[in-house]
């Protein structure tokens, strides 16, 4: 027998009845308002693109193509390819005088995007805390949120170069405290810590037993001494989780290639997670990732290299027409202030934008003691700096 | 490398205010330092580098690979020197392998070149044989890649 609709009376459906809390929570992305804005401008000169202006090298892309050719197509292990795991353990090993062992503690992640997740999904339960220095990438904090942890942020200030300082972190600690987050070089500030710094920071982090959750993937584009990691401290290493990736140091965003380094307990861990949501990093682009590490070094070098050209050559710019900037010493960005100009960082931005084209982004957007400071990036060609730096200061001068 | 000489061999039209903007040096230093490097015939000329294929009016460019008699004092120098001064020789070069002299020159059709090989070089005492390349198209001059298509657009903005 034909079985009977039940009479119920159907609701129009509602689509937002059925999102997470937490996602529905979550506020939109402050950079979206810039971006819909410089999209539809016409001879914009656009300071707001957090990624290297170059393409990736074309022995990268080449070794790639080549790849597809030969049909290497299939998944790799969860934990990613065993060639790029050994060379990625045998530069930090060079480089950094940190053993990983390929097999137990590497794991190769689409983009560091995915370790960050990674990191907070495998090490938090509700309610624990992570502190956040601010003003930092923004994504971050709605990580942390995703996993039911909270996110406790600690500013950092011009006057200490924005460098995280240990009597900050002290006091946003607390019995849930479960990690620290560090982010340096800093995107938005280009701020790095150095080992004396990091070292300053030790003590707190060892007193309340926190695992340090380590963002280095502008580590390669440090201009003033090479970059330390936390896990380089005495003692620091097991208690520390390395994120990093190609992206910024390869010109390699696109491809989506990061790598997890750390306790073999950890990174079990966090490849449980991996293994359930993302399987395995993009083949193909595993396969680009080892090229770029095992022959892509004079490249990145000479990458590097512009960037401090242009750093050198837009910082003293922008002092030079009356955005105070103190020297960022890694990453590729700018943090100038605007205080002295008696507007908000987004006022100054969105006017900026509308009366003279040039698009930097608001530091508000990367927490609020990134207010009365803007970020530019100087990935970015020398012409356009230039240009956009006159723009700027007949900007200025209108105000 | 020189780091001045680097950023002039990208782009000659660097002042020396720029350069000294990008390597954070005062004005005057830099200034100093390239008149000191013109002085000394390190820096030869500043030249533009052209495509002339996107022009009507363009030139015709040839290789000639020559052999040439090696003599007792002057080895290949004397030669060398003489085909260079042809103004219409844009670059004279000694090469390992068959051939001893590679020579590019310029010209306004192949009927000009061919006269220049037939009647200043193919003669020329110690020339003992000329091979004359035409180019039919140039992919690439100076490490700028000259059919390079549109480049690839990065998203405005991105955090």
């Amino acid at each position: 027998m034909k079985q009977s609709q039940k009479n119920v009376s159907i609701a129009a459906w509602n689509a937002e009845q059925h999102l997470n809390q937490v996602v529905k929570d979550m506020p939109p992305s402050g950079i979206r308002k810039f971006f819909d804005l410089v999209s539809e401008m016409k001879g914009a000169i656009s300071l707001g693109v957090g990624e290297p202006d170059f393409v990736t090298p074309w022995h990268v892309r080449e070794a790639c193509i080549y790849s597809l050719e030969s049909g290497i197509t299939h998944y790799t292990s969860n934990k990613g390819m065993p060639e790029l795991r050994e060379v990625i353990s045998e530069t930090v090993r060079c480089e950094q005088g940190l053993t990983y062992d390929p097999i137990e503690q590497i794991l190769i992640t689409t983009g560091v995007s995915e370790a960050v997740d990674l990191a907070f999904r495998a090490t938090l339960n509700p309610g624990d805390e992570v502190i956040v220095p601010e003003p930092c990438y923004v994504a971050y904090t709605p990580d942390i949120l995703l996993t039911g942890g909270v996110a406790r942020t600690v500013p950092t200030r011009l006057e200490d170069e924005f460098r995280l300082q240990p009597e900050d972190v002290a006091a946003a600690v607390n019995d849930k405290t479960r990690a620290l987050l560090l982010s340096y070089p800093n995107n938005p500030t280009g701020a790095i810590m150095t080992r004396s710094d990091l070292e300053d920071l030790a003590d707190v982090v060892v007193e309340n037993d926190l695992l340090v959750i380590s963002d280095e993937v502008y580590a390669k584009l440090t201009y003033s001494g090479s970059h330390v990691s936390f896990a380089q401290l005495e003692g620091m290493q097991e208690r520390t989780v390395i994120l990093n990736g190609l992206s910024k140091s390869h010109a390699m965003t696109g491809w989506r290639v990061g790598y997890v380094l750390g306790d073999a307990a950890l990174v079990g861990a966090m490849t449980k997670v991996h293994q359930y949501t993302m399987l395995s990093a993009p083949t193909m682009a595993q396969v680009a990732a080892l090229e770029a590490m095992q022959k892509g070094e004079v490249e990145m070098l000479q990458m590097k290299h512009e960037y401090n050209l242009r750093r050198r050559m837009f910082v003293s710019g922008l002092n030079r027409i009356g955005l105070d900037c103190f020297e960022p010493r890694g990453a590729f960005y700018a943090f100038p202030s605007v205080k002295a100009w008696g507007l908000s960082s987004e006022e100054f931005a969105e006017r900026l934008l509308k009366e003279q084209k040039v698009a930097v982004v608001p530091g508000s957007v990367f927490g609020p003691s990134g207010e009365g400071f803007l970020r530019c990036s100087y990935a970015t060609s020398r012409g356009e700096l230039i240009e956009a730096l006159d723009r700027i200061e007949i900007f200025l001068s209108s105000l | 490398m020189n780091e001045i000489l680097e950023i002039l061999s990208e782009n000659a039209k660097a002042t020396s205010s720029e350069i000294a903007a990008l390597l954070g040096k005062p004005e005057a230093d830099v200034a100093k330092e390239i008149r000191e490097l013109e002085d000394a015939g390190i820096i030869r000329k500043y030249i533009t580098l052209i495509n002339w294929e996107k022009l009507d009016q363009s030139f015709v460019f040839a290789v000639l690979e020559l052999k040439v008699a090696l003599q007792r004092k002057t080895g290949y120098d004397a030669v060398a020197e003489r085909i260079a001064n042809f103004s219409e020789v844009e670059s004279v070069r000694l090469i390992s392998g068959d051939h001893d002299l590679s020579v590019t020159v310029r010209g306004k059709s192949m009927k000009d070149i061919a006269y220049f090989v037939a009647e200043k070089i193919a003669p020329l005492e110690g020339v003992q044989s000329t091979c004359t390349h035409f180019i039919l198209r140039s992919y690439k001059e100076h490490g700028v890649i000259l059919t390079e298509k549109q480049r690839p657009q990065r998203l405005v903005i991105t955090p």
